[in-house]
């Protein structure tokens, strides 16, 4: 693929050598790719306005925990004019509050390993191997994405009560399994098809065992790709609100749920509930900073 | 790739099988069960048959929230999948933007519904929210929580804020993944850039548009948290999609029996569209 990647590459280099083109078409085709050039000079505000459309209401938001309560609904700013922490004081003293955060990463950091340590033998077949009703597998797998979560949550509820895992952090991780590993499976699924099997064949006749084979060879190869499959577990369960709040009561409550609370006697405590948000943010933000370069480098390496 | 046949694959799938099913086939055979039943409480069941089908499917409530679903769905793909096209096109291939649009990009994304919603929600109020504010300064009469129009709106709007980045992640992603050669070939041809959109990106693009389409549709399909906190499927009943409708069935008025058959006509149009979906986009796969 390399080779043949620069091989055409090397002819295109050598095509004007080849057969020289008359000057005058060559400056023409010069000016054309000039003026594509200059053309394409303002295209980068296509993404630089959605951006600031994306980060208005998130700068609203954060303005927001900066105010006191009577400011936020008493008056009309742009930047907070009496700019407090109280809010975020109120969040990392109250245990009921950070517990939340607490919470909610535990069994996110659990469905993660879960869902991608499962997707990984199974997509691997998919990608390899022909078996008896494969094809109805992978869409049944998509299937499970479908069922509306609302009506589920009880059934869900009955189901882990009788397992005695309510309120835990792997009830939560496990029903998340639900939509996560079909997610993972559909995504590792593409990068592997990219590995030429070739690279499989020549492992095996040098001796390798499949675990260790799978392990120290093609784990790294896929590595981008178990990144993107573990940054889309992570983002949904983190999420998810309305499984996480019915299997959850005190100990494993997350912080989303925590949230939905925040009614007390004086109205509602925008200011607590705006940094209670910001914070939720955080997480997420560091997660896609460490898989950046992964997402960039490609979703599917074959399939695309 | 030619894949050899072998059933001993069955082995590796087994482990993925057993705990998608622990929380997949027993909670469907619950809900199953209470959609052909009916009960007048302490855990007595009776046989309904196919009662409260025939009442959700003959139920004026049920096709309206039907119809507001669909049309929920069809606005949003026709919004964000071209301009997700469009911004990922756009965006800069090597340099620091590349890592600054992806984390500014994927936020919205990691962001829980629910605080999705408070943000929309706090964010058009016109005596509190800069949205409500500024449209009611520039003169535009604006209020979510009376107009069933701005109501749309605003959650339109909002699913297109939240949404719109997963299909430019998608596309970016594929995008980066022509190799450079194809461009080459193109501006020795001399190719506008719209040709080279139309045939070399958007068919590359296929793969993850699919599994965008998809994700998009049944997502925004089994919305409720987000339209839930901003207008709670108000007023009246404009924004009262289907999971909306569904919830306020089982949990407001406990009617088991008609939300757990509506929960299974529901899952079921769910599953005939995506499959239709995904057999359109993947039959061209098999000739090239």
């Amino acid at each position: 693929m390399v080779d043949a990647k620069q091989t055409i590459a090397a002819t295109m280099r050598e095509l004007p050598l080849e057969k020289p083109a008359d000057p005058a078409q060559k400056t023409q085709i010069e000016r054309r790719m000039r003026r594509r050039g200059t053309a394409s000079r303002f295209w980068w505000l296509v993404p630089a306005l959605y951006i600031i459309f994306l980060m208005l209401p998130i700068y609203w938001l954060v303005n927001m925990s900066l105010k006191t309560n009577s400011e936020i609904t008493g008056t009309f700013s742009l930047w907070p004019q009496q700019p407090t922490i109280r809010n975020y004081m109120v969040i990392f003293t109250d245990a009921s509050w950070y517990s939340g955060y607490i919470n909610s990463i535990i069994y996110v950091v659990m469905n993660t390993v879960l869902s991608v340590a499962v997707a990984l033998p199974a997509a691997y077949a998919f990608s390899r191997y022909r078996f008896l009703g494969d094809k109805h597998l992978f869409f049944w797998l998509l299937t499970n994405r479908m069922a509306p979560p609302a009506v589920f949550a009880l059934p869900f509820f009955q189901l882990y009560s009788a397992f005695g895992l309510i309120d835990t952090h792997i009830a939560v991780a496990l029903a998340h399994c639900l939509f996560n590993v079909p997610l993972a499976v559909w995504i590792l699924e593409g990068f592997m098809s990219g590995v030429p099997k070739e690279i499989d064949e020549t492992a095996y006749i040098d001796g390798y065992s499949f675990p260790r084979f799978f392990m120290k060879i093609f784990m790294p190869l896929i590595a981008s790709g178990i990144g993107v499959a573990a940054f889309f577990c992570f983002m949904f369960s983190w999420v998810e609100l309305l499984i996480a709040r019915t299997l959850t009561t005190t100990a494993a409550k997350p912080i989303a749920a925590t949230m939905t609370r925040t009614v007390s006697a004086s109205g509602l405590d925008w200011g607590v509930l705006a940094a209670a948000g910001v914070l939720t943010l955080i997480p997420g933000a560091l997660v896609i900073w460490f898989v950046r370069n992964y997402i960039a480098k490609g979703f599917a390496l074959g399939r695309v | 790739m030619n894949k050899t046949w072998n059933n001993k694959a069955w082995f590796m799938v087994l482990p993925m099988l057993l705990l998608v099913l622990f929380s997949a086939a027993i909670p469907l055979m619950t809900v199953v069960n209470y959609s052909v039943q009916d009960t007048f409480g302490n855990n007595v069941f009776f046989w309904a048959g196919t009662e409260w089908y025939e009442q959700i499917l003959n139920s004026r409530r049920f096709w309206d929230a039907m119809g507001r679903n669909l049309a929920f769905s069809f606005i949003i793909l026709a919004i964000e999948i071209p301009l997700g096209i469009l911004i990922a096109l756009n965006m800069p291939r090597r340099g620091w933007g590349v890592p600054l649009c992806l984390v500014l990009m994927a936020l919205p994304l990691l962001i829980p519904w629910n605080v999705v919603g408070t943000i929309w929600q706090v964010f058009g109020r016109v005596d509190i929210g800069l949205l409500g504010r500024v449209l009611e300064g520039i003169g535009i009469d604006y209020n979510y929580v009376r107009d069933p129009l701005d109501a749309w709106i605003t959650v339109i709007l909002m699913d297109v804020w939240h949404w719109t980045s997963l299909v430019v992640l998608l596309c970016y992603a594929g995008l980066v993944s022509i190799p450079d050669a194809y461009y080459q070939a193109a501006r020795i041809d001399g190719a506008s850039r719209f040709a080279i959109f139309r045939y070399i990106q958007l068919p590359k693009l296929r793969r993850v548009l699919t599994i965008a389409i998809l994700l998009r549709f049944m997502d925004s399909f089994m919305i409720y948290t987000e339209p839930f906190v901003v207008t709670g499927g108000g007023p009246g009943n404009s924004t009262t999609f289907l999971s909306i409708d569904l919830v306020k069935m089982a949990v407001g008025q406990f009617d088991l029996g008609p939300a757990a058959a509506m929960s299974i006509i529901y899952f079921l149009i769910v599953l005939l569209l995506s499959w239709i979906f995904y057999t359109v986009m993947t039959s061209h796969e098999g000739e090239r």
